[in-house]
């Protein structure tokens, strides 16, 4: 293996393990995307959902949990100083980049293993919408992990870093949620999943993973300079 | 140094605005389907075309810090974002407007450059906050010109998920089946977007000038050992 390549699983692996020991994101995240799907039961006052409701409630839910899970990414490499470590190793920094981005991928498929049945038992009627769900939502995930990740990498060294991270992350996730929702939506229609302009959407997605991973991969090398 | 050549650019300024208002009201005819009201065209669509532009040129000079690592950029990306954003209120307001006079509500949620331009003006708007929670000041200006790249990326793909996510109501006037806007229409409102974007180059030349005196005057404030009035509660980027 090359030495970025090296450096990349090194730091996915510790991130994984850490996560796993310690369980400081995941189950936040499950934890708040449930209740906040009893929130939205008693908000909308529905017992079932389907069409733009449910991929509504489903999208907002699953983009506002995983922004508990950006807020904390980067916050153990400020606090234990891994930053330093970083600057300091011999290695090409976009491996943090892609490490990072990798971990948040794997966090936000983990939550959406967990919680995504739970919404179909709580609101759908049936499952089938599930396996082209799933292709959605890794699309989105993707594109997800690299705008979270190169905006928690900033906001972590700043004043207000909870607070920057939702604030910036929201409007840079809108084109996202558009197209994640637009496919959705036909998904979760009464009466069997539906396909209208499901190609499309899903090349929208596509557009956006790829632009973001290419900035990221473009940018992130600045942001750990000292 | 920045304040050379401000006065004549100015005076141009002033005068192509002139020339490009009397053009607007005494010179291009009423719209046969809107009236009146369809004059506040002349001034949104130029304005949310230099607003937009200056989105990018503020990415550019972005880009261009990174490369070089020389704070002017900063600064010059700063301001055109500041200016734009200022401009992007302006879009907004005179939108609303037409949207009032042409389809009888404030805001229309189906008429997706209005939306997209909505979308672009809050990426933009969390500019200021970002930027200003970063105490360090070469970190402050290195994650800026990051956040400048970023969102400049954004606004065209917000561009395209917005419509296709909408109906196109929108008046596109430059391509209709009968040639668009007619030749006196199409000369206002070119002469109306020269005048606005020289508008935002002159505004922007301003602030980088008042930039560059504030920070020398600073200077000689700490050569001279005296204190600072109102404190530096607040890291701007400075133009030297």
């Amino acid at each position: 293996m090359t030495p970025t390549r090296l450096a990349f699983a090194a730091i996915l692996g510790k991130d994984l393990r850490a996560e796993l020991r310690t369980l400081q994101s995941l189950p936040a995240m499950a934890l708040f995307a449930v209740t906040t799907f009893v929130i939205f039961r008693f908000g909308l006052d529905r017992t079932a959902l389907s069409g733009s409701l449910a991929a509504g409630v489903l999208w907002a839910t699953l983009l506002f949990a995983a922004i508990l899970g950006i807020n904390r990414l980067f916050v153990t490499e400020r606090e234990e100083g891994g930053f330093d470590a970083i600057r300091l190793a011999p290695i090409d920094r976009t491996a943090l980049f892609f490490a990072k981005a990798s971990a948040l991928l794997a966090y936000l498929l983990v939550l959406e293993l967990v919680v995504v049945p739970i919404f179909a038992v709580f609101f759908l009627d049936s499952a089938a919408a599930l396996p082209p769900l799933a292709l959605v939502l890794l699309l989105a995930d993707l594109g997800l992990a690299a705008t979270g990740t190169l905006i928690s990498s900033m906001a972590v060294n700043s004043r207000a870093r909870d607070l920057l991270t939702p604030l910036v992350l929201l409007p840079l996730a809108v084109p996202l949620s558009i197209a994640a929702t637009g496919a959705i939506e036909p998904l979760l229609a009464l009466g069997g999943p539906g396909y209208h302009r499901f190609g499309t959407w899903l090349a929208v997605l596509g557009l956006y993973d790829l632009i973001f991973l290419l900035v990221g991969y473009a940018v992130f090398d600045f942001l750990l300079e000292d | 140094m920045y304040g050379k050549g401000l006065r004549p650019l100015s005076i141009a300024t002033v005068a192509a605005l002139v020339v490009s208002l009397s053009l607007v009201f005494f010179y291009a005819p009423l719209d046969g389907d809107q009236g009146f009201i369809q004059k506040i065209f002349y001034l949104h669509v130029p304005l949310a075309i230099t607003a937009l532009v200056g989105f990018v040129i503020g990415g550019v000079f972005a880009i261009l810090h990174l490369r070089s690592g020389e704070g002017r950029w900063d600064a010059y990306s700063y301001v055109s974002i500041h200016m734009s954003v200022i401009f992007g209120v302006a879009v907004l307001i005179t939108g609303s407007i037409w949207a009032k006079a042409s389809w009888g509500h404030w805001w229309v949620w189906d008429e997706p450059t209005l939306v997209s331009f909505l979308i672009v003006f809050l990426m933009y708007a969390t500019y200021y906050p970002f930027r200003y929670a970063i105490e360090d000041r070469e970190q402050q200006a290195r994650y800026a010109s990051v956040f400048a790249i970023v969102a400049g990326a954004f606004v065209p793909l917000n561009f395209i998920a917005v419509r296709m996510a909408q109906s196109l109501v929108h008046p596109r006037v430059f391509a209709t089946a009968n040639g668009g806007l007619p030749g006196s229409m199409m000369l206002t409102f070119l002469a109306s977007l020269l005048a606005i974007g020289l508008l935002w180059v002159t505004l922007v030349k301003f602030e980088l000038t008042a930039k560059s005196a504030s920070g020398q005057l600073k200077r000689l404030r700490r050569a001279l050992d005296a204190p600072t009035p109102g404190g530096a509660s607040r890291v701007a980027p400075e133009v030297s």
